[in-house]
């Protein structure tokens, strides 16, 4: 009865949407916030991406409340799942292709990683999606031999620390010189360039560093957590 | 082109249904990663190639890894 | 192939997945479904989001080579759809450690065996009968033998 009444609300939902679609005019938004930051991103950031300049200079505060929200759900996780007792079972070893595979990995996932975070303002990636990839690098030795203690809390916490630091005083910096918070800082430098578009690809390794110490922490903490079986 | 979007949103859709419909946990898992590469790669379809990135490498890769730990603590990850 | 076209393929897209993920939600008893129907909506609705500004002639928002399209896509939604990928994957990690203390707490994922057991404790600690039906027949007056049962192999 439950799940005929649940799917009766679905097709009513979809009649109502499909509706909607059919009276509104979706696609043509009138957004022009987007196309003005087109017109002006590559002269006023410097940065090839233009995402990554909606995202670390247009919106930079929103990019740091963000941070600070991945923050408190890696906390929040952390804390939940608690510590595990001394005596609990380990996982059993990974297998030898597992271990070697990992050992193989380890420094290409962090190549692979910091290349995308330091492109970020050139080609498609940066911070988020770099920092992933190097919690996973972190990650991957901790799956191939579970007893290992490779990702220290008390250092993760600190990388991570320290990398918001420097996220918020590249924002006080600006400032001081008298602009507003999170402006961007530096040369510009010429567009396409490694080093260029100011201080947007500091912010971006310090998101990078912070996300990629937040996420390996956090999916150290699941893994260390107790198994039930 | 459209008939490549078309065939990539069905099956996209299809294992959404299958997230749902599987018994088994892991197959869900796994159904999920692939609604996870069906959206990225429509989301290069709409000209937004940094948010494919982003959900390829956290929708399928790390929410995956998420998912597959938590299985195996709650003692899920057996197949039945 | 003149109804479907690539636009209207996409939207049936997104809001398919919308669907699929509230169904999810409503229909599942079990934790992880409904975990897994959180992250179908949330990955529904981020295409959405994107669906609202795309335009078939627009080229990604990228300046390859110095040489500036001459109409990118507008950035603002993708920044948006990028911070909201990552911060869903801490709702998803939060998510997820919940469901495993859960789990400690009264051995099961079940929503309906979890609720039930919630109500038994909540009416242990407080000291009162569990309420069994609102519909009781007034002339028994006692509560059905039912929820005795249960009260006591559940504790």
């Amino acid at each position: 009865m439950r799940r005929f009444t649940a799917a009766l609300f679905l097709l009513g939902l979809g009649v109502m949407i499909a509706a909607i679609y059919q009276h509104m005019d979706f696609s043509n938004t009138a957004v022009n916030a987007g196309q003005a930051i087109n017109v002006v991103a590559a002269q006023e950031t410097g940065a090839a991406n233009f995402v990554t300049s909606v995202v670390l200079a247009y919106r930079g505060i929103d990019t740091l409340l963000e941070l600070t929200i991945l923050f408190t759900a890696a906390m929040i996780g952390g804390m939940v799942l608690g510590r595990r007792r001394i005596d609990a079972p380990r996982d059993p070893d990974a297998g030898f292709i597992l271990r070697t595979g990992a050992d193989l990995l380890f420094p290409l996932l962090l190549v692979v990683g910091l290349y995308i975070i330091l492109h970020g303002h050139l080609t498609p990636g940066g911070g988020f999606q770099g920092g992933v990839i190097l919690a996973s690098a972190f990650f991957l030795p901790l799956l191939a031999r579970p007893g290992i203690t490779l990702i220290d809390q008390r250092i993760v916490s600190l990388v991570e620390g320290l990398a918001g630091a420097t996220f918020i005083l590249i924002g006080l910096l600006a400032m001081f010189d008298g602009k507003e918070f999170l402006t961007p800082l530096f040369d510009k430098g010429e567009l396409g360039a490694l080093i260029s578009a100011g201080s947007l690809p500091v912010l971006y390794l310090a998101v990078g560093i912070k996300v990629g110490a937040e996420l390996a922490g956090l999916l150290a903490h699941l893994a260390e957590a107790e198994a039930l079986d | 082109m459209e008939a490549v979007i078309l065939v990539v949103v069905i099956v996209m859709l299809l294992s959404a249904a299958a997230v749902l419909l599987f018994k088994d946990f892991l197959a869900a898992l796994a159904a999920m990663s692939v609604v996870s590469l069906g959206l990225s790669f429509l989301f290069v379809v709409v000209r937004a190639p940094d948010v494919a990135m982003t959900e390829a490498a956290i929708g399928a890769g790390l929410s995956s890894l998420l998912f597959a730990l938590a299985l195996r603590r709650l003692g899920l990850w057996r197949s039945q | 192939m003149d109804i479907l076209d690539s636009n209207t393929i996409l939207y049936i897209a997104a809001f398919g997945l919308m669907l699929i993920g509230i169904g999810g939600i409503v229909i599942s008893n079990h934790l992880m479904r409904i975990i897994f129907g959180i992250a179908l909506l949330e990955a529904g609705a981020n295409l959405l989001l994107l669906l609202s500004t795309y335009n078939e002639d627009a080229s990604a928002p990228i300046i390859v080579n110095g040489n500036v399209p001459a109409m990118m896509a507008d950035p603002v939604p993708q920044a948006l759809v990028l911070t909201a990928i990552v911060i869903g994957v801490g709702i998803l990690a939060l998510a997820l450690s919940l469901a495993i203390r859960v789990q400690r707490a009264y051995g099961t994922l079940d929503m309906r065996e979890v609720r039930l057991k919630l109500e038994q404790e909540i009416s242990a600690d407080a000291g009162i009968d569990m309420p069994s039906s609102s519909e009781k027949p007034a002339d028994i007056g006692e509560v059905p033998v039912n929820s005795v049962v249960q009260q006591e192999s559940g504790s």
